[in-house]
C-alpha cells in the first residue's frame, strides 16, 4: 500500500526517534509493563507505523465492502442502510412467561427473537424427566411438546419476525416443532425466517451439551443444512459459534480457529449430500463472543470475515459471492461480567459492543449486568437493549462504514489473527479433521490451558480485574433486585405435560416413533419423519429417546 | 474394639464404607496398615485380580465399564482400582478414571477406588497390593487394577495380578515399541481396541509377528482378542479368554504361581522392614548429618557415604 | 508448598457437578488448581446425580466435595445431597459450593451443612487455603 521508497524513510525515521526521542521518555516516564499482551498472547507494541503493514495490498486484502474478500463489511452501506439486528436472547419459566417476555422486547423495539431454552430442554429430556429435577424453567423457557411451543408463539406473527433458537442436540425438533407452528398460522415454508444454532460439534469441546456421539451429532445438524436448503430458504440452518469455545476459556485466535474449522466440517460433511457448495453456503451463520480486549476483537472479527471468504473461495471453489459471507451474530462475553461490582459490567458490555459494531456484525445481544449472579431482570435486560440503542444512534460509530479500516495497528493485527488462525487450520488439518482432533482431545487440551491461564494471570495480578482483584470494595453488598424463578413452574409444566400425554392420539404418537427409528437406522434425512412426529404430539423426550437408542450417548472426555 | 478391628470387620462383611477406609489406611499409615491386612489375610485368595495396562489413549476405562458391565450380567462383583499418576512437582494427582465408569459406582456389586501413584514407578501405587487384598477380603470375584498408562514399562502389576491384559489400539503410532519393550513378557491376553479402525489388522498382525519371534518356551499362548470399548464388541469374547486363563492358572500353574507370589512379597516385605530400621537407626548417628554435610561439599559420594556409614554401623 | 492436611495425610478432594449445565471451567480450574496445591482430586464430570455424587465420596472416602452449579438449581440439587451424604455416614466430610448461587439462598444452604459457598471471581488461592485450613482431621 506504500511506497517502498517511503517505507524505508519511515523506517530511519522510526530507528532515529527510538535512539533519540524515545529513551528520554522513558526515562522520565517508563513503561507500565515490560511488554503487554492481548489475550491471545500477541505481543502488542507501543508504536505501530506504515512499516507493520508495508505488503498491505488495498484490493487484495481489504477491498470494498460488500465485496471480496469482505474485510471491510458484507455490505456496500452497513450500518448506514440498516443497523445490526438487536436480538436478545430470552426465555425462563412456562412457554406463557416467555411469551410475554417476547412481546415486551418487541414493545421496547427489539428486532428479532432469541429463544433460550432451559436445560432439560437443551438435553433433550421432557419436563417429568427425573434429570429435569430443579431445571424446569430456571435457565430458559421449558418446551416439551408441540403445545408449549404453540404457547410460546402465541399472536406472534412467524411471517413478520425471525427466531433464533439456540438448540443444539435437539435442534431437529424443535425446529419442527417451528415449522408445525408455521403450518398452523399458515405461514407458507418458504416465509419462515430464523436460525437454529445445531453446532454441535463445538458441543463436544465447549459447550459440553452434548447428547450423541460425534458421527450421529454431525449427521443431524447436516440433517438440518440439507432440508432447509430444499425447504426452509430463509431460515439460517446452523449458527457456527466460536462464542461458547471463547467462554469455556479459549483465546480470540483459538474461538476464530476452531470456529472456522467447525465451519469447514460442516461444508465438507453436507457436499457429500449431493448438493453444491452455492446451494446452502450462503444460508450458514456465524456466532461470535466479544470479550474486553476492544482492538483484539475488532481485528478478530475482520479477520474472520476475510478468512472464511477465502476458504470458500479457494478451498471449496464457491461462485457465489454470498456463498462467501460470513454473516455473524455477536454476544458480549457472559465471562467477562462480574458478581462484584456489578454495575461496573454495563461499561465492560458497552465496551465490547461497541468492538463488535466496529467490527461489522450483522446482529448483536447485549448482556445484562447482573448475569454473574442470576437471570437478568426486565430492567437489566433494558439497559442492555439500550446500550445497543446508543451506539447505535448517538455515538455516530455506525455513520460510516469500517471507520478503523487503515490503522496500522488494526490492519497489522488483523492480519496477525488471521496468520495465527491458518496455523491452527494447518494443524488440524494434519490430524485428520475436526473428529480426530475431538477424539484426541485437542480443542478441549488447547482451552483448558487456556482458561487455567487466564485463571492465573488473574491471581498473579498481571491482569487487572476492577472489583475483583483490584478496587475491591470490601464487605459489598450487592445492591440489586434478583429474579427468581418461581418454583411452581415445574408442577405447572409437568401436569400439562402429563395431561398431553393423556388427551393426544397415542396410537399415532407410537407409528410416528416406529418410522423415526426406522428412518433412523437407515441414515435417512431425519427432519421429515421429526416434523410428522411432533405434529402427533410426540415429546421432546421420547423422540430423542428413540435416537439415543439408534445413536448410543456420549462419554466425556475429560481434560483438565 | 479398636479402630482398625472394627474396620476390618466392617470390610469382611463387605460394607463399602469401611472398604473405603481401610484403603485409605493402607495409603497412608503403614503401621495400621500391616494391623489391618493381618486381620484379613486368611480371609484373601479368593478373588481373581485382572491387571488391566497399556498405552494411554487405548480406551483402557472405556473397556473395563463395559467389562464390569459384562461381569455383572454374569452375577460377578466386581472392584476396580484405577492409578493416575502423581505430579512429582506438586505432590498432587488428578484421578480422572472414574469419570467414565461413575454410572456403575451406584451398582452395589461394585466399587471402584482411585489412587495415585505417589511417585512409586511401575505404574501402580505402592498401596494398590493392599488396596487388592481389601476388595479380595471384602468378598469381591473380580478385581480389575488400571495401570497409570504412560506407555513406560508398567511390570509391577505382575506382583498384583493374575491374568495380565494388554491393551493397545490403533493409530497411536509408535507405542508397539513399548509393549516390546516391557508389557510383552507379561501379557496373558492381548486387546486391540478399537478394531473398527481401518488399520486394526495390521495392529493384531504386528503383535501376532512379535508373539512369533519371542522363543521362550510357552505353556500359555497369549490370544489376541479385538474388541470396541464404546459399544461393548468383543468384551464377552475377551472375558471368555481370562476365564480361561484362569481355569489354566489353576489346572497348570496355581500352586507355582501362588508360591512365587507369596516368596516375591515375603522378601519385599522383608527388604522393607530391614532398609526402614536400618535407615532410621543410621539417621539417629551423629556421623549421619556430619556425612551428609560431606556430600553436598562434593567431598564425598553418596554411595561411597552409605557404605562407609554401613561400615560404622557394623563396627558398634 | 504445604499439601497434606493437619495429620499428615494427603487431601483427597471431589469435584462434582450436579445439575444439567454444562459451565465446567470453573469446576476444572479449582480441580486444576487444588492438585497443583498438593491435593489428589477426583473429578465426576458433568451431570451428576446426587446419588452418583455420594457414592463416589463414599468410594474414594474423600476428606473433602466441592460442589459446583450454575443451572439455579441448587436448591434443589444440595440438599438432596446433604441428605445422602448423612444417611451415609459421612458426616465429618468438608462440604464447600461454587457458581451462581445468590446470597440470599447461602445461608439456607449453610444451615444444612454446606460449609462454605464461594461466588464467582474467588481466587483458587482462597479456596486452597479455606481446604487446607478446614480439611477434617482424620
Amino acid at each position: 500500500m506504500f511506497d517502498h521508497r517511503k517505507i524505508e524513510e519511515i523506517t530511519k525515521e522510526r530507528e532515529r526517534w527510538e535512539k533519540s526521542t524515545l529513551p528520554n521518555w522513558i526515562k522520565q516516564c517508563p513503561e507500565r509493563q515490560k511488554e503487554f499482551k492481548n489475550h491471545s498472547g500477541i505481543t502488542v507494541k507501543g508504536l505501530y507505523t506504515p512499516e507493520d503493514i508495508k505488503d498491505l495490498d488495498y484490493m487484495r486484502d481489504l477491498g470494498f465492502p460488500g465485496e471480496y474478500p469482505f474485510t471491510r463489511g458484507l455490505h456496500a452501506t452497513m450500518y448506514r442502510g440498516r443497523l445490526w439486528t438487536m436480538r436478545m436472547f430470552a426465555g425462563y419459566g412456562t412457554a406463557e412467561d416467555t411469551n410475554k417476555r417476547f412481546k415486551y422486547l418487541l414493545s421496547e423495539g427489539e428486532t428479532g427473537l432469541s429463544t433460550a431454552f432451559d436445560y432439560p430442554t437443551i438435553m433433550g429430556y421432557d419436563s417429568d424427566h427425573p434429570m429435569a429435577r430443579g431445571e424446569v424453567g430456571v435457565c430458559g423457557v421449558a418446551v416439551s411438546s408441540l403445545r408449549d411451543m404453540e404457547i410460546l408463539f402465541d399472536g406472534i406473527p412467524l411471517d413478520r419476525v425471525t427466531t433464533s433458537m439456540t438448540i443444539n442436540g435437539p435442534a431437529s425438533v424443535l425446529l419442527a416443532m417451528y415449522v408445525a407452528v408455521g403450518d398452523k398460522q399458515g405461514v407458507s415454508r418458504e416465509k419462515l425466517g430464523g436460525t437454529t444454532q445445531n453446532d454441535n460439534l463445538k458441543e463436544f469441546f465447549a459447550q459440553k451439551l452434548c447428547i450423541f456421539p460425534p458421527k450421529p451429532s454431525l449427521k443431524l445438524s447436516v440433517d438440518i443444512i440439507e432440508y432447509c436448503a430444499r425447504h426452509l430458504p430463509k431460515w439460517n440452518p446452523i449458527s457456527i459459534s466460536g462464542y461458547h469455545i471463547r467462554e469455556a476459556g479459549a483465546t480470540a485466535v483459538q474461538e476464530l480457529a476452531f470456529t472456522l474449522y467447525d465451519g469447514i466440517a460442516y461444508v465438507e460433511e453436507t457436499l457429500k449430500r449431493g448438493l453444491k457448495v452455492d446451494d446452502f453456503a450462503h444460508r450458514l451463520s456465524f456466532f461470535f463472543a466479544s470479550h474486553n480486549d476492544f482492538f483484539e476483537e475488532i481485528a478478530k472479527f475482520r479477520a474472520a470475515r476475510r478468512l472464511w471468504a477465502k476458504i470458500m473461495k479457494e478451498r471449496f471453489h464457491a461462485k457465489n459471492p454470498r456463498s462467501m459471507w460470513m454473516r455473524m451474530h455477536v454476544q458480549t462475553s457472559g465471562c467477562t461480567l462480574t458478581a462484584q461490582q456489578p454495575l461496573n459490567n454495563i461499561v465492560r458490555t458497552t465496551i465490547q459492543a461497541l468492538a463488535a459494531v466496529l467490527g461489522g456484525t450483522q446482529s448483536l445481544h447485549t448482556n445484562s449486568f447482573d448475569e454473574a449472579l442470576c437471570l437478568p431482570t426486565e430492567e437489566s435486560v433494558r439497559v442492555a437493549l439500550r446500550t445497543q440503542q446508543i451506539i447505535a444512534y448517538e455515538s455516530g460509530v455506525a455513520n460510516t462504514v469500517d471507520p478503523l479500516a487503515g490503522s496500522y495497528y488494526v490492519e497489522a493485527l488483523t492480519n496477525e489473527m488471521e496468520e495465527k488462525a491458518m496455523e491452527y487450520i494447518q494443524k488440524i488439518d494434519d490430524m485428520g479433521g475436526v473428529i480426530p482432533a475431538i477424539e484426541k482431545g485437542f480443542f478441549q487440551r488447547e482451552i483448558a490451558d487456556s482458561a487455567y491461564r487466564y485463571q492465573r494471570e488473574i491471581e498473579e495480578k498481571k491482569r487487572i480485574i476492577v472489583g475483583v482483584n483490584e478496587y475491591i470494595i470490601e464487605g459489598e453488598e450487592i445492591p440489586i433486585k434478583l429474579l427468581r424463578v418461581n418454583p411452581s413452574v415445574e408442577k405447572k409444566q409437568v401436569e400439562r405435560l402429563q395431561k398431553l400425554r393423556r388427551e393426544r392420539d397415542n396410537r399415532k404418537v407410537k407409528e410416528a416413533l416406529e418410522k423415526l427409528h426406522y428412518t433412523a437406522e437407515k441414515g435417512e434425512n431425519l427432519m421429515p419423519t421429526i416434523i410428522e412426529a411432533v405434529k402427533a404430539y410426540a415429546t421432546l423426550g421420547e423422540i430423542m429417546d428413540v435416537l439415543r437408542k439408534v445413536y448410543g450417548e456420549y462419554k466425556e472426555l475429560i481434560i483438565i | 474394639m479398636s479402630k482398625v478391628e472394627e474396620i476390618a470387620r466392617g470390610v469382611l462383611a463387605g460394607d463399602k464404607r469401611s472398604i473405603a477406609r481401610a484403603i485409605t489406611i493402607v495409603e497412608n499409615s503403614p503401621q495400621e496398615a500391616q494391623k489391618l491386612i493381618a486381620l484379613i489375610y486368611s480371609y484373601t485368595g479368593k478373588a481373581h485380580v485382572i491387571g488391566l495396562t497399556g498405552p494411554g489413549g487405548a480406551g483402557k476405562s472405556t473397556l473395563i465399564e463395559k467389562m464390569v458391565r459384562e461381569y455383572r450380567r454374569r452375577d460377578k462383583t466386581v472392584g476396580v482400582i484405577a492409578v493416575d499418576p502423581t505430579s512429582p512437582f506438586s505432590g498432587g494427582a488428578f484421578l480422572g478414571d472414574r469419570i467414565r465408569m461413575q454410572d456403575l459406582s451406584i451398582d452395589e456389586g461394585v466399587f471402584i477406588r482411585s489412587m495415585a501413584t505417589r511417585n512409586n514407578p511401575g505404574g501402580i501405587a505402592k498401596a494398590t497390593k493392599d488396596a487388592v487384598k481389601i476388595l479380595d477380603a471384602a468378598g469381591k470375584d473380580v478385581i480389575i487394577v488400571e495401570t497409570v498408562g504412560a506407555g513406560q514399562s508398567e511390570v509391577e502389576i505382575i506382583k498384583v495380578a493374575q491374568t495380565i491384559v494388554v491393551i493397545h489400539a490403533p493409530g497411536l503410532g509408535d507405542e508397539i515399541q513399548a509393549i516390546k519393550a516391557g508389557l510383552m513378557e507379561i501379557a496373558d491376553i492381548f486387546v486391540v481396541n478399537k478394531a473398527d479402525r481401518e488399520n486394526a489388522d495390521k495392529t493384531v498382525m504386528d503383535i501376532q509377528a512379535m508373539l512369533q519371534l519371542d522363543d521362550r518356551k510357552k505353556v500359555w499362548n497369549p490370544p489376541i482378542v479385538k474388541t470396541i470399548a464404546i459399544t461393548g464388541e468383543g468384551v464377552q469374547q475377551l472375558l471368555d479368554k481370562i476365564e480361561e486363563h484362569r481355569q489354566f492358572l489353576q489346572k497348570e500353574l496355581g500352586h507355582e504361581r501362588s508360591w512365587e507370589k507369596a516368596q516375591a512379597e515375603l522378601i519385599e516385605a522383608i527388604r522393607d522392614k530391614v532398609t526402614s530400621s536400618i535407615i532410621e537407626k543410621l539417621k539417629r548417628e551423629k556421623l549421619f548429618e556430619k556425612i551428609l554435610q560431606q556430600i553436598v561439599n562434593r567431598e564425598i559420594d553418596p554411595a561411597t557415604a552409605a557404605e562407609k556409614l554401613l561400615n560404622q554401623e557394623q563396627l558398634e | 508448598m504445604q499439601n497434606e492436611s493437619k495429620s499428615g495425610r494427603k487431601i483427597r478432594v471431589l469435584i462434582a457437578k450436579p445439575g444439567l449445565d454444562s459451565h465446567d471451567r470453573g469446576a476444572k480450574v479449582v480441580a486444576r488448581a487444588l492438585r497443583d496445591a498438593g491435593m489428589e482430586v477426583i473429578y465426576t464430570g458433568l451431570r451428576q446425580t446426587p446419588e452418583q455424587i455420594v457414592e463416589a465420596a463414599l468410594q474414594e472416602d474423600v476428606d473433602v466435595i466441592g460442589l459446583s452449579i450454575l443451572s439455579g438449581a441448587h436448591m434443589t440439587l444440595f440438599p438432596r445431597i446433604m441428605e445422602l451424604l448423612k444417611e451415609k455416614g459421612l458426616t465429618d466430610v468438608l462440604v464447600f459450593a461454587g457458581g451462581i448461587i445468590p446470597e440470599e439462598d447461602v445461608s439456607e444452604l449453610k444451615k444444612i451443612g454446606i460449609k462454605e459457598v464461594f461466588g464467582p471471581g474467588t481466587p483458587t488461592e482462597k479456596i486452597i487455603k479455606y481446604v487446607l485450613k478446614n480439611a477434617p482431621k482424620r
